[in-house]
């Protein structure tokens, strides 16, 4: 390990003082200028590589192996080389300064591609499709009034309800029976957890093999459920046309993909539970339903809060499950908030409406947000 | 810290269990064996007919349910891989799948990367405002992508002026990969800080000291020390992203665009819902492409996975 000795090699430098006003101003000018120097460089250097390959029209491999190179070594580089310039510092003034460089670069990338947009999208959802003119509150007027958004709102609702509760639900049942199993318990979980592995894309390919429907004439009926209404004998069914059904379909794509999230974090939260405990609770003659109900559930209720708020997140961002389907969200009743934001500014272009959908859906995350940093805040306390 | 309330094992038990029934209670029961299976199979029937169907001819696949194969399943007329070539040359998915691994590796290193150091900086680095942006971090960890994608589409295609003046020049990001890196980046860092934070923040802080004490500076460190300990939170965070970023539709869709030489795999995917919504066996085959790299990463990274993510988060 190379030792640096911190405050013994800063010669001269620390003669006469200068005010203490005046280092204050300058020790915080290097502050941001370390924070803001390693982002500006990263981007430069990519910036350059790329302009370079871009000319080139390139080999795939090439822009690969490139971005592997640049983005790991550079990166990293980069850090390495801002911590140097920082030990040039004069010595009073350099671990007051570090710090900017480990966690500037962080706050830089967050400021523009985070805290900007939040600002900038709360003005646009003032103005007119095109950003022009203020409109006032007409964008939300429009939120609140026009029928596709309201069933967007009320369909939302039920997704951020029900698809945690199933998704929460059944990863909780199934860590539960999964940890009893004396063999195979992995090959268990894994299974479950695969499809976290699957696009949202991907996945909506798959389902279409379970919902698939062809009318009478054409062709045989492909989707799973039919082939069973059939073998049933029963006619075959529109399953996503089906409203308001087709949402709980569609909801049934979700928890198959988060539940195996849920499963996943539950079972460790589990497996963390003494055993002591649980074979005390036995040995006392609790049923195994006692044991989960009195036990377990208590035990880990702090985790499977903290799933359930990441599920109730995820389940307000929902887009690409309903966005990805071949017929369209309006028609069939499955419009969600962000995939009607999404359609506002791409296809019906009105960049006001989109961004106040936007708005209400940061609106709807606040209560969250504030318990989050409540709860960071009692974590802390603890520490 | 842990709740090891070591509590002693009951001196005289007052029912002694049956060696069968409490292992049949406890342990894997028929009941807890039957549910488990019946599970495995509803979660597993979907892939599986992604998989079969992608493996049969168009007549077959059209004309019966993939179900059917089981009938006969060695018949050589049931299968092709014929489906998987036209997919990779015709249908671009071998050059969206390179486009996807050009977009997910540096969207996945780069943010961990800056995540690592800030998170060191915000568990054993001492500056002012430490709580406050460490919560404002966090806090971020809530913004619906949704709300960031039109102003950072905005920046990339005009830049941003303020009162008049241009602060943020136009760099015709739109269409390009260092763009949709950066916005990986941003998207994912609250996140990584906040994990990384968690666990990098719960190491022993009698090590950091020592290592200080021995004169090691902060570089060295994090560099020696504390990256190596934290390689089951990375590893997990890794995974997290890259499964992330390669699975988003939207994030690419939106910043590659829905055409064009670099399309990803899910932009490609959707598109071919679109134009030929009927042709299962190509969308088949092409789901699958796409799922094939998540599905070895995720089977060689897990066990970091769940480490890493729990760690520090619960607290038994």
């Amino acid at each position: 390990m190379s030792v640096t000795s911190e405050p013994a090699s800063a010669p001269g430098l620390t003669g006469a003082p200068p005010s203490r006003r005046f280092t204050g101003v300058l020790v915080l000018l290097l502050r941001v200028l370390v924070a803001v120097a390693v982002p500006v460089a990263t981007f430069s250097l990519l910036w350059w590589t790329f302009e370079f390959l871009r000319d080139e029209n390139a080999n795939r491999f090439i822009v690969v192996g490139v971005a592997i190179v640049v983005g790991v070594g550079g990166v990293f580089a980069l850090y390495w080389g801002m911590n140097r310039a920082v030990d040039l510092f004069p010595a009073r003034v350099r671990e007051s300064v570090r710090p900017y460089v480990f966690v500037g670069p962080c706050l830089v990338i967050l400021a523009v591609y985070l805290v900007y947009p939040v600002i900038n999208t709360l003005l646009i959802s003032f103005k007119d499709a095109n950003s022009q003119t203020f409109v006032g509150l007409d964008n939300f007027k429009f939120v609140f009034t026009d029928s596709d958004m309201l069933r967007a709102i009320r369909n939302t609702a039920g997704w951020i309800i029900l698809v945690p509760l199933a998704a929460v639900s059944i990863g909780l049942i199934y860590a539960t029976l999964a940890d009893r199993l004396r063999r195979g318990e992995a090959v268990a979980k894994s299974m479950i957890f695969l499809p976290l592995a699957i696009s949202f894309a991907g996945a909506s390919i798959t389902w279409q093999l379970i919902y698939s429907y062809r009318p009478q004439g054409f062709g045989s009926n492909i989707g799973l459920l039919n082939g069973i209404m059939l073998g049933l004998g029963q006619q075959p069914v529109k399953w996503l046309e089906l409203q308001p059904w087709n949402n709980l379909f569609l909801m049934v794509i979700m928890v198959w993909i988060q539940t195996g999230f849920a499963m996943v974090v539950l079972s460790a939260a589990i497996k963390s539970i003494p055993d002591e405990i649980i074979e005390a609770a036995r040995i006392d003659g609790a049923s195994e339903f006692q044991v989960f109900r009195r036990i377990m559930v208590p035990s880990i209720l702090p985790t499977i809060v903290v799933v359930t708020t990441y599920m109730v997140i995820n389940s307000l961002k929902v887009f690409d499950i309903v966005f990805v389907q071949p017929a369209s969200a309006e028609t069939n009743g499955t419009v969600v908030v962000a995939e009607r934001m999404i359609r506002w500014f791409f296809q019906l272009n009105h960049n006001g409406r989109a961004a106040a959908i936007a708005v209400v859906l940061f609106a709807a995350v606040i209560p969250v947000m504030v318990w989050n940093i409540r709860r960071f805040r009692e974590e802390e306390a603890i520490r | 810290m842990s709740s090891a309330a070591v509590q002693a094992p009951p001196k005289a038990e007052p029912r002694v269990p049956e060696g069968g029934e409490l292992e049949a209670a406890g342990r894997g029961g028929w009941f807890v064996r039957i549910t488990i299976i019946v599970v495995v199979i509803l979660w597993t029937i979907p892939t599986l007919g992604v998989l079969i169907t992608s493996f049969r001819p168009e007549d077959a696949v059209n004309a019966s349910g993939w179900w059917t194969v089981f009938a006969h399943p060695f018949r050589a007329t049931e299968w092709t891989i014929e489906n998987y070539r036209i997919a990779l040359d015709q249908g671009g998915f071998g050059n969206a799948f390179l486009n996807s691994l050009a977009v997910t590796i540096p969207s996945t290193v780069i943010p961990i990367t800056i995540a690592a150091f800030a998170a060191y900086a915000f568990s054993w680095m001492e500056f002012r405002g430490r709580y406050v942006l460490f919560v404002i971090v966090v806090g971020l960890l809530v913004v619906p992508l949704q709300m960031a994608l039109i102003p950072i589409l905005r920046l990339y295609t005009q830049g941003a002026t303020l009162f008049g003046r241009e602060i943020f020049p136009d760099l015709s990001l739109q269409g390009t990969f260092l763009g949709i890196w950066l916005a990986h980046a941003g998207f994912g860092l609250p996140l990584a800080v906040y994990l990384l934070r968690n666990y990098i923040g719960s190491l022993p802080s009698s090590i950091i000291e020592s290592a200080r004490m021995d004169g090691a500076d902060h570089f060295t460190i994090f560099w020696r020390l504390v990256v190596p300990l934290s390689v089951p939170a990375i590893a997990a965070f890794t995974i997290f992203q890259f499964l992330w970023v390669w699975n988003d539709l939207l994030v690419a869709y939106v910043f590659l665009g829905g055409a064009g030489q670099n399309r990803v795999l899910t932009v490609a995917l959707r598109e071919l819902v679109g134009s030929r919504g009927e042709n299962w066996h190509l969308l088949t085959s092409a789901a699958f492409i796409s799922m094939a790299l998540p599905l070895v990463v995720f089977f060689a990274l897990q066990k970091y996975f769940v480490r890493g993510l729990t760690a520090g988060a619960v607290k038994g």
